[in-house]
């Protein structure tokens, strides 16, 4: 990305003659789940250590995005199969412990098996497995939850359209925390503050890309200018269409939607809940102007019985 | 969910647990004396971990904050009430009541904060789409006010400005009771979200209901008799809210009715119910009267923390945010 030199690129709040709005674009039906995207994000944004934990939950011991886990890898097993996917681990019809004894001296050209021959498909062709894997990270919603509520004005929006937070403006109010649809922004125990994802607004400041995508191995995190990925994803998901893969679906790249498109959107192979995102969020600032509207009616009606309650009687 | 399914004789029957790795929900099983009253509509769910991130508030702090703020609106209305009507005393309760209860309800909101050192943050801005921040606006004037109705009520001093600032905080009162409800709506907690429109309704009911148990605990009997009438009120409009919501939300409001948040429910409403009986039957006794004004403050208390209560159970329940999407969606497929 070329750096944006432009004289109003930072400054002022309507970012006149900003740079284009920046995004992700994560492409889950090429994640390996190798969370090379958790680490560099820890390692480059100096995020501490959360607990080393087991969870039981596939490969993911990370559990969820919160205050430490700007990115987070989701791991889904599932006895469905995945069009045109061959695993090659069925061993239907094969002793394998039988097989034990007998060593492994056979060498591989005369082996009736080894660990790549490609194993028998069941009478319909599917192996029944098939494992998601997913690198969720904040939406930066264009209306985003957070950003409204916050009472501080520690969260803004930048030039790259994204959602920041000040931490040196933060008081700890939490309110962002339940705010947030995806439940994305989290609090740091110990520093009293809330964190989330930047987008890694230092790198981009510089004409870097951030850290995650510049790690992800597969391109699963492609990060560019929104406009520019939307067109890509749809290409993208048409392909995988195409070629059988009928689950692929966009995940918050329609700007008509409750948050008004995200800035960080999904190509998902089932539901979104499947993945722990909601399946339509929705930004509750939205019905804002409808909750005053009852709250200044109830504040009425309290004068009301205030005005009953003295009346007349001693 | 851990343990594997495939053993060296091969694959075993399929593990009960394995298949929630699907993404299934994972019903909690065994729990006693909880049946559900409206089967489980199916979700699913990412290991049955929530999908928003719970508040992170501390439940006596935050619902403290909301009860203390709806006290202290109620009884400023109470007090201008009482000095219209001449009840000298009762106003007095009312003032020294609102003082007392909004400093509590600040003290609480700032321990409350992650950097309670930077609390004056709240007023670097002034953001209409913030409720919280609308909310330290409103306090920041209205606070004062109520001490000055206070001071000058004990003091016996400057009583236009006394009767002034009196009439000011009871005029930001009903403002000051009901922002709150607008604040915990104002979020993605289903329970919080999905109420909107009746909540502010319990808060003013809730607030007036505690001023009034107030004014029942602290005023002579022969000034109370309007106290106990804005408790039989506040406690009415706080009821009929909150059922209203109940029944309109149906499946989102279970957290209400069932578990801890529903036993403190069930305990404002007795609580608010025995306020207003003991109130009606000890109209010529003071010690009756005072236990009265005590339930219902209470009551109060409780009704805040129920509500807190039942939002952060319905945060962690991914059931509660998977659900009302998903049928919001198929009613759109099928419009």
């Amino acid at each position: 990305m070329e750096r944006d030199e432009s004289p109003n690129a930072r400054s002022g709040a309507d970012h006149a003659d900003h740079p284009p709005r920046m995004g992700f674009f994560t492409d889950t039906s090429v994640c390996i789940g190798c969370k090379a995207c958790e680490v560099a994000c820890k390692e480059w944004n100096a995020i501490p250590e959360d607990g080393l934990n087991f969870t039981g939950m596939s490969y993911d011991n990370t559990g969820g995005l919160g205050a430490d886990s700007w990115r987070h890898v989701a791991f889904i097993e599932q006895r469905k199969p995945l069009a045109l996917q061959e695993s090659g681990v069925a061993h239907d019809g094969m002793d394998v412990a039988g097989l034990a004894p007998e060593g492994s001296g056979t060498a591989p050209a005369e082996a009736e098996m080894t660990p790549t021959t490609p194993g028998t498909p069941s009478p319909d062709g599917r192996t029944e497995l098939r494992w998601l894997m997913s690198s969720d990270v904040c939406k930066h919603c264009t209306h985003a939850a957070c950003l409204d509520v916050c009472p501080t004005g520690s969260l803004f929006r930048t030039e790259f359209g994204t959602v920041v937070v000040q931490e040196d403006i933060c008081n700890g109010c939490g309110y962002c925390i339940p705010a947030c649809p995806y439940g994305v922004i989290d609090q740091r125990k110990e520093d009293g503050r809330a964190w989330k994802c930047t987008m890694c607004y230092d790198r981009l400041g510089e004409g870097m890309e951030p850290a995650c995508a510049q790690a992800c191995p597969t391109d699963s995190i492609q990060f560019g200018p929104l406009e520019e990925l939307r067109e890509r994803a749809q290409g993208r998901v048409g392909q995988l269409v195409e070629a059988g893969v009928t689950d692929a679906r966009l995940y918050g790249e329609d700007p008509s939607d409750g948050v008004g498109g995200a800035g960080a959107f999904f190509l998902l192979l089932d539901e979104p809940e499947v993945y722990g995102l909601p399946p339509d969020p929705v930004v509750t600032t939205r019905d804002l102007p409808a909750m005053w509207k009852h709250a200044a009616v109830a504040a009425g009606t309290a004068v009301l019985a205030v005005v009953a309650a003295f009346a007349g009687r001693p | 969910m851990s343990s594997s399914d495939v053993t060296r004789d091969g694959q075993q029957g399929v593990h009960p647990g394995r298949d929630a790795l699907t993404g299934r929900n994972h019903r909690r099983k065994g729990r006693r004396g909880e049946r559900a009253m409206v089967p489980d509509a199916e979700f699913t769910s990412y290991y049955g971990k929530p999908v928003l991130n719970p508040p992170v508030w501390k439940p006596v702090d935050i619902a403290g904050y909301f009860f203390l703020g709806g006290l202290a609106g109620g009884s400023s209305l109470l007090a201008a009430g009482a000095e219209a009507t001449a009840r000298p005393a009762l106003a007095r309760v009312g003032k020294v009541g609102a003082f007392g209860a909004i400093s509590l309800s600040l003290v609480a909101l700032v321990e409350d904060l992650g950097r309670p050192a930077r609390f004056i943050n709240m007023l670097r801005v002034f953001k209409p789409t913030s409720p919280m921040n609308l909310g330290s606006w409103l306090l920041a004037v209205y606070a004062p006010l109520t001490g000055a109705a206070m001071v000058s009520d004990l003091a016996r001093r400057l009583p236009r400005v006394g009767h002034a600032a009196t009439a000011a905080a009871a005029a930001l009162g009903p403002a000051v009771a009901t922002y709150t409800a607008v604040l915990v709506a104002d979020t993605a907690v289903p329970a919080w979200h999905g109420a909107y429109p009746e909540m502010p309704f319990a808060f003013a009911g809730s607030g007036l209901s505690a001023a009034g148990g107030l004014g029942l605990l602290a005023a002579p009997l022969s000034e109370s008799g309007p106290a106990l009438r804005l408790s039989v009120l506040g406690g009415a409009m706080e009821v009929a809210a909150l059922r209203r919501m109940e029944h309109r939300l149906g499946e989102a409001a279970e957290p209400y009715s069932n578990g801890s948040s529903g036993t403190l429910m069930k305990a404002a409403e007795a609580a608010t119910a025995a306020g207003i009986i003991l109130g009606q039957l000890g109209r010529r006794r003071r010690v009756l009267r005072a236990i009265a004004g005590g339930a219902l403050v209470g009551a109060s208390a409780l009704t805040r923390l129920g509500i807190f209560q039942a939002g952060m159970e319905s945060a962690r329940n991914p059931k509660y945010t998977v659900t009302p999407q998903r049928t919001r969606l198929k009613d759109r497929d099928i419009s």
